[in-house]
Formats: structure tokens, C-alpha cells, sequence
């Protein structure tokens, strides 16, 4: 058996941002589930980062992508904290968190 | 040649009336009734008096001519307000001035107690700024405003009454007549200033000899025709519609729904003699093109006969009148078409004296008839209305052409004019004007015998007038017994009659053969000789005079006064066994020959099923479907594609990864997808 690979990291990346798509597209009911697989999508993108700057030829670069995860994760806490506090708020005035009822935009 | 006449004093003659006008009709309230007849009647005379003083310097050789203010100027054309003073216009001023001096004075004893005095004053005044203006001008612009204007107060006028319905009908279709007419004048400008390239008389009679070579495409029967004709008969047209000739002619005997001293200024001497001085006044053009002369002849011949005709059988003491005046504008027309423009203006002014006259003789009968101004229930006013009697007699025999009067001169000129020309249509108007004598003898004293001799029928009122509520005022007129009217009535009259006797004798030596009229209205006596053979056979006013005695149109003028007598005096069955015997032929002319009959359903009708057509078909239909149906159509696709707005997240986040990945395989196919899948195919 070979060593892990970039591929291998890669390859994961993508399942998990397939995971999330179809996590996104298949629900029908719940918001939470919602945040939650574009939380996913978001670490997919991460580890993408992560195994690339490990991956890269000189040791000086090899900072700047795990950096980028950091911000992406801090950028990410900020964003679900809001995307909670809407659907709180949401609860409240509709008494439902179902995605199915949420379509006041249909033309 | 003298000095030119001085600037002030030519800005002085339509400006004081002018200034009466806006006094009487903005602070009518305030001046009051004295106030408004005396600031108008004084600026018209000091019009007079200036017009005189402008005709004394012309005819010691003075002329003007020149642009006063340049109202503004349109890349080469050039609009401005000028006046030309010659003899033509010298003495439209005085003629225009003094009539309407008269009707001034006149109307002080017209419209005593009427509810719009200073109004009708302000009117008045306001018409003769406008004529003056008119005839003054010296380019085609101003021309045009005072054509105009003149319309405008005569509308305003005929509407005068206008709580009468008849007079609001009267106005509305003077007006809708003469923009008919006006359509027809202001292509002719149009095509002056297209190929005269100016709007300045001068320098379009200077360009008329070039303009007469230039042919006008006329696609729809191949051919083309001369451009001088086309200009010619367009403006011509205008001058059909302002001078009532056939078949414009139908407002003006509507338009004595006005108060009579209206109908003797603008209806009879000065506003319908707009068109015959406009003629005249182009004649340079006019003289380049047959074509037209002779459509203006055959025009003129129509009117003066058949308008004649119509006079007949009137019995409304105005509209007799109002037909004479037609018939006489056919003859100032047809004088026209025969190259003879001077005559045309001679007679012009010699019937403005004697038809103002006779009109305002007929109004003075109206006011001592108490307002009912059908004939066949007057009878024998000669002994209660002296002096009207006698300025009427005088009238008459001025209009039916008794050598010595006014009247003759200019008509036989005019006879002889007709006889003297070739021009195609020739003959047919030598017929009409000689038949016309007869008629206008017959028709004129037809009338005065019935109003001023004969049974007095006035007492008993065979002909009971309609109830009128224009004149609520003057009380229950039956059983009254006619008086003459106060001298602010007759003194006009008088004033009138004077010239209706004597002008003619005096002024045919120096207007027709002395070279008054020489430097403004061209005659080209080679192709058009009638002014050459009419100054060969004149030997004086006096010779003119005992030879018109030996000549057929004398007679026919005695016979139509004998026939006149004998009908209405002698023998009153006589016309209605005539009228029994012809009774078509009475109807016809009931019926002015059905022109109104063929206006109001042919012409209105067909103008209107036009608009309809174009109402629904063009405007429903087509513009409206466009516009209703380009937003349906927007409204049917959106209902289709709203279908994709399903509200749903997932929806949006599917098309939006949907989108993205298409997106990305079309950009990165040339380059990575597509190399990676032949990697994989190999």
C-alpha cells in the first residue's frame, strides 16, 4: 500500500462537497440541515486548502493556505451565527423551519 | 419723384384703431359706454385722417416701402413687419378707414341698450387694425396675419349674439368655410417662399419671371403642370374662401346672423374684398399663367350669376343683400380673371360705398321694423323713413349700373373688360355678367319696392317673425308704426351716399387710365389687352356716361327695374303664379341649389365616416392592438417563465451549481475537460 496522496486528499474533499450538494438539493424540511451542509461544503473547500499548501514545493508558502482556512472558518462561525439568528426569528414569526413552506418568492 | 411719406405716420393708421380697440375691450368696464364709442370712433379717425394724408402724398408721387421690425428670421427667410404704400394701398385705406369710420358712428344708434356694446366696439376697431394691416403689407407673412385676423373678428362677430343658436352655427361654419379656403393660401406661401426663396413682395414679383419657367411634377396624371399656375390657384382658393366666391361661397350669406352694421363692414365692404385686393396685389404672378386667369374667370362668371340668381327669392331684407354682394364679388372676380385688376379694384371701391350703404340703409328699416327684417311685411316705409328711403334709392340705382352712378362705371368697365379678353371661359362670361345686369336690376329693386312702396303691410304682419331673445328688450313690436331712425343712423347713411353717386364719375379717369395703379399692379397688355382696348374706347367719364345709355346692359338694368315694378307693384299675383308655374326650379333655389344639402351629407358626412374609419380601424385596431398587444404578449410569456420562480431554495441553489458547472466545462473544455477525457479515451 502506497502513502496518502494529494489525490486521496482531494478525492475526499469532493465527497464531502458532493455530500453537501446532495445534502442541499435532497432536504426538504429542515433549515438547520441547510446551514449545516453548507457548513460542510465550506470545510470541503478547507481541506482542499490544506492539502494543497502541504503539498507545495517550497517551505515558505506553505503557510498561506492554512491561513486562508482560518479565515474561512472564522468567516464561517460569523456567517452561521447570523444564519441562526435569521432562522430563529423565522421560527417565530412562521412557527416553522420547513424549507418545503418557505417559497413567499414564487413567481 | 417725391419724398417717401414719413414712417410714424404709416405706424399711426393701423395702430390708433388699434389702441380704440384695447381701450373699449380690456377697460370697456371703466370708460363705460360713452368712453368706448368715443376712444374708438377717434382712433379710427385719426386712421382716416392719416390714410388721407398718406393718399394725398401718393398721389403727389410718394411711395413707401420698406421693413418696419424684423420679427425674426428663419435661416435665409426672413419674417418682419413692413409696409408698402402705393396707389392700390392708398387707397384700400382710405376706402377701409372711412367705411369703417361710418360703421362706428353707426353703431353708437344700432346698438343702443345691447348688453355688449363696448365689446362689439372693441370688435370692430379690433377688425379694422386687422384689414389694414392686411392691405398694407409688404410681404406675404404679414399678408397672411391679417387675413387671418380679419377671420377672427368676424368670427367673433356673426357669433356676436351667441346665445342664438343660429349664430353660433353661422360662425362656427364662416369659420370651418374659410379654413378650407386658408388651406389653399397658405400652400400658395408655402410654394412662394419654397421657390421665391423670400416672403418680401419685391423680391418675389422680381423672381416671377424665373418662378413662370419652372414646371410642378404632378405624378398623378402623368403630366406636369406650370408652377406658376399651381401657385397662382392655390392662392386664388384663398381668395375663394375670404371673398365668398362659388363654392366657398356658403358662409357668407349665413354670416347675416350678425348684427347689421358687421354685415355692411366686413361682410359687404371691406373684409370679402380681401381676396379681389390680394388678387390684385399679385398680379405680377397672376398675369404669368393663363391657366389660372382663367380659372379665376370662370369662377367669378359662376358666382356673379348664380349668387345673383339666389337673391331672387330671398325675403330676408339682410340676406337680399348679403346674395347681391356675392353676385358683385363674382363681378370683381371675373374682372380679375380678365387682366383688367385695376377695374376690379374700382369696383371694388365703388361697391364698398354703395353696398355699405345699402346695408346700413337696411339695418336703419330693421331697427324701425322693430327687428323683423322679413320683406313681405314691410310695404310703403318711403313716407316714415324719408331719408333711408332716399339713400336706398340712391344705393339701388348705384348697384344695378344707372350711368352716372358710382355703380356704372365700374360694372360696364368691367363688361367691357370681359368682351376685350380670349382667355378659354371668355364666353361664358360674357354671358354671365351681361345676364347678371338683369338679375341684380330685378333682385335690388324687387326689394326696395317691397320695403318702401306699396301697401303698408307692416301693421297687420302677414309673415309673423319668430320669436327672437336677442332683442327681449325692445319690447312687443307689433302694431308700432316704423319711425326714422336717430342721425347717428342716418347721418352715415348720408355720408355714404355721397360717394355712392359721385366716386364713380370722378375717380375712373385717374384709377383705370391715368396710371394710379401703374407701379403696383402689372399688366402684361400683350397677351392680355383688355386694359389696352378699355382706355382705346373711354373719352371721358361724361362720354362714357351717354354712350352706356345706348348699350345693351342699360336696357337689361331698366328691364329688370320695369320687370321689378311690375311684379311687386302692379301686378303682385304675377310672381306667385311664376313660382307655381316653375316650382323645381323655385326649389332648387330655396335650397341655394342644395350646396349646404351636399356640404352638410357629403362632404361632413363623408369627413366624418373618415374619421370613424380611421377612429376604430386605425387608431383601435392597429395602434391600440400594437400597444395592447405587445403587453399581452409580454404578459402571456411571463406567465410562462414565472413557472421557474418555484420560491424554493434548493431550486435556486441547484440551477445556480447547474449554471456553474456548465459554465466551467464551457470555458475549460478547449483547454482541461477536453484533453483529460482523450487522456482517457487513449
Amino acid at each position: 500500500m502506497g502513502s496518502i496522496t494529494l489525490g486521496h486528499y482531494l478525492s475526499l474533499g469532493g465527497i464531502l462537497f458532493a455530500l453537501s450538494v446532495i445534502g442541499i438539493f435532497l432536504n426538504r424540511r429542515n433549515l438547520i440541515v441547510l446551514l449545516m451542509a453548507i457548513e460542510l461544503m465550506l470545510l470541503a473547500v478547507n481541506l482542499n486548502f490544506i492539502a494543497f499548501s502541504h503539498y507545495l514545493p517550497a517551505e515558505a508558502d506553505r503557510m498561506a493556505g492554512q491561513v486562508f482556512v482560518f479565515f474561512i472558518l472564522t468567516v464561517a462561525a460569523a456567517e452561521s451565527a447570523i444564519g441562526l439568528a435569521i432562522l430563529v426569528v423565522l421560527f417565530r414569526n412562521r412557527a416553522s423551519i420547513n424549507v418545503e413552506e418557505l417559497d413567499e418568492l414564487k413567481g | 419723384m417725391a419724398s417717401t411719406i414719413s414712417q410714424g405716420l404709416l405706424l399711426t393708421v393701423p395702430l390708433a384703431p388699434l389702441a380704440g380697440s384695447l381701450i373699449a375691450g380690456l377697460a370697456g368696464r371703466w370708460v363705460g359706454k360713452r368712453g368706448a364709442h368715443s376712444f374708438t370712433i377717434l382712433g379710427v379717425l385719426i386712421a382716416l385722417i392719416c390714410s388721407v394724408i398718406v393718399l394725398k402724398d401718393v398721389v403727389a408721387g410718394a411711395r413707401f416701402n420698406a421693413t418696419v421690425y424684423e420679427w425674426m428670421v428663419l435661416g435665409k427667410l426672413v419674417m418682419e413687419v413692413g409696409f408698402l404704400v402705393d396707389g392700390l394701398t392708398a387707397m384700400m385705406m382710405v376706402v377701409v378707414t372711412f367705411v369703417s369710420l361710418m360703421v362706428h358712428i353707426y353703431t353708437i344708434g344700432y346698438m343702443e341698450g345691447d348688453p355688449g356694446y363696448q365689446r362689439f366696439f372693441s370688435y370692430i376697431s379690433l377688425f379694422t387694425f386687422s384689414m389694414l394691416m392686411l392691405v398694407m403689407s409688404n410681404n406675404f407673412l404679414q399678408l397672411f396675419f391679417g387675413w387671418e385676423a380679419v377671420g377672427l373678428v368676424s368670427y367673433l362677430l356673426i357669433g356676436f349674439w351667441f346665445k342664438k343658436p343660429t349664430a353660433i352655427f353661422a360662425n362656427m361654419k364662416a369659420f370651418l368655410v374659410n379654413r378650407v379656403g386658408d388651406f389653399g393660401f397658405i400652400l400658395g406661401i408655402g410654394l412662394v417662399a419654397a421657390y421665391a426663396g423670400s416672403l418680401n413682395y419685391t423680391e418675389v414679383f422680381a423672381k416671377a419671371p424665373e418662378i413662370a419657367r419652372l414646371t410642378f411634377p404632378y405624378p398623378m396624371w402623368g403630366g406636369d403642370w406650370m408652377l406658376i399656375s399651381v401657385i397662382c390657384i392655390c392662392l386664388f382658393i384663398g381668395a375663394m374662401g375670404k371673398s365668398a366666391q362659388f363654392p366657398l361661397h356658403v358662409w357668407l350669406p349665413d354670416s347675416m346672423e350678425g348684427p347689421t352694421p358687421i354685415s355692411a363692414l366686413i361682410h359687404a365692404a371691406t373684409m370679402v374684398t380681401a381676396g379681389i385686393f390680394m388678387v390684385a396685389r399679385m398680379s405680377p404672378l397672376f398675369e404669368l399663367s393663363d391657366t389660372a386667369l382663367s380659372f379665376v374667370l370662370v369662377i367669378g362668371s359662376i358666382t356673379a350669376l348664380f349668387m345673383g340668381f339666389l337673391g331672387i327669392i330671398q325675403n330676408d331684407i339682410k340676406r337680399v343683400v348679403a346674395y347681391s354682394t356675392l353676385s358683385q364679388l363674382g363681378y370683381m372676380t371675373v374682372a380679375l380673371g380678365a387682366s383688367a385688376y385695376s377695374v376690379a379694384v374700382f369696383h371694388l371701391m365703388t361697391h364698398a360705398f354703395f353696398k355699405a350703404l345699402l346695408f346700413l340703409a337696411a339695418g336703419s328699416v330693421i331697427i324701425g321694423m322693430h327687428h323683423d327684417q322679413d320683406i313681405r311685411n314691410m310695404g310703403g316705409l318711403r313716407k316714415h323713413m324719408p331719408i333711408t328711403w332716399i339713400t336706398s334709392l340712391l344705393g339701388s340705382l348705384a348697384l344695378i349700373g344707372t350711368p352716372l352712378f358710382a355703380g356704372f362705371y365700374s360694372k360696364d368697365s368691367i363688361i367691357e373688360a370681359v368682351h376685350a379678353t380670349h382667355l378659354p371661359g371668355a364666353g361664358f362670361a360674357v354671358f354671365a355678367v351681361t345676364a347678371g345686369v338683369f338679375v341684380t336690376a330685378f333682385y335690388s329693386f324687387r326689394m326696395y319696392f317691397l320695403v318702401f312702396h306699396g301697401e303698408e303691410r307692416f301693421h297687420h304682419k302677414p309673415f309673423p317673425p319668430e320669436h327672437d331673445p336677442a332683442h327681449d328688450d325692445h319690447g312687443d313690436s307689433h302694431a308700432h308704426t316704423p319711425h326714422e331712425s336717430p342721425w347717428v343712423v342716418t347721418a352715415p347713411l348720408v355720408l355714404l351716399a355721397i360717394p355712392s353717386v359721385v366716386i364713380g364719375f370722378m375717380a375712373i379717369q385717374p384709377m383705370l387710365y391715368g396710371g394710379f395703379f401703374k407701379d403696383s399692379i402689372v399688366v402684361d397688355a400683350a397677351r392680355h389687352p383688355a386694359m389696352t382696348e378699355l382706355a382705346e374706347g373711354f373719352h371721358g367719364a361724361a362720354a362714357m356716361a351717354l354712350h352706356g345709355l345706348m348699350t345693351l346692359p342699360f336696357w337689361l338694368a331698366l328691364a329688370g327695374v320695369v320687370t321689378a315694378w311690375w311684379f311687386y307693384l302692379k301686378q303682385p299675383s304675377v310672381p306667385a303664379a311664376i313660382g307655381r308655374a316653375l316650382g323645381p326650379v323655385v326649389r332648387v333655389l330655396e335650397n341655394k341649389y342644395y350646396l349646404d344639402w351636399f356640404n352638410e351629407h357629403v362632404l361632413a358626412k363623408g369627413a366624418r365616416v373618415l374619421g370613424t374609419g380611421l377612429w376604430k380601424g386605425g387608431d383601435q385596431a392597429v395602434i391600440d392592438g400594437a400597444i395592447n398587444g405587445s403587453a399581452r404578449g409580454v404578459g402571456g410569456l411571463a406567465a410562462v417563465v414565472r413557472q421557474w420562480q418555484t420560491g424554493r431554495l434548493y431550486t435556486y441553489a441547484l440551477v445556480m451549481l447547474l449554471g456553474i458547472f456548465g459554465l466551467l466545462t464551457w470555458r475549460l473544455w478547449p483547454t482541461v475537460v477536453g484533453p483529460y477525457l482523450m487522456n482517457l479515451a487513449r
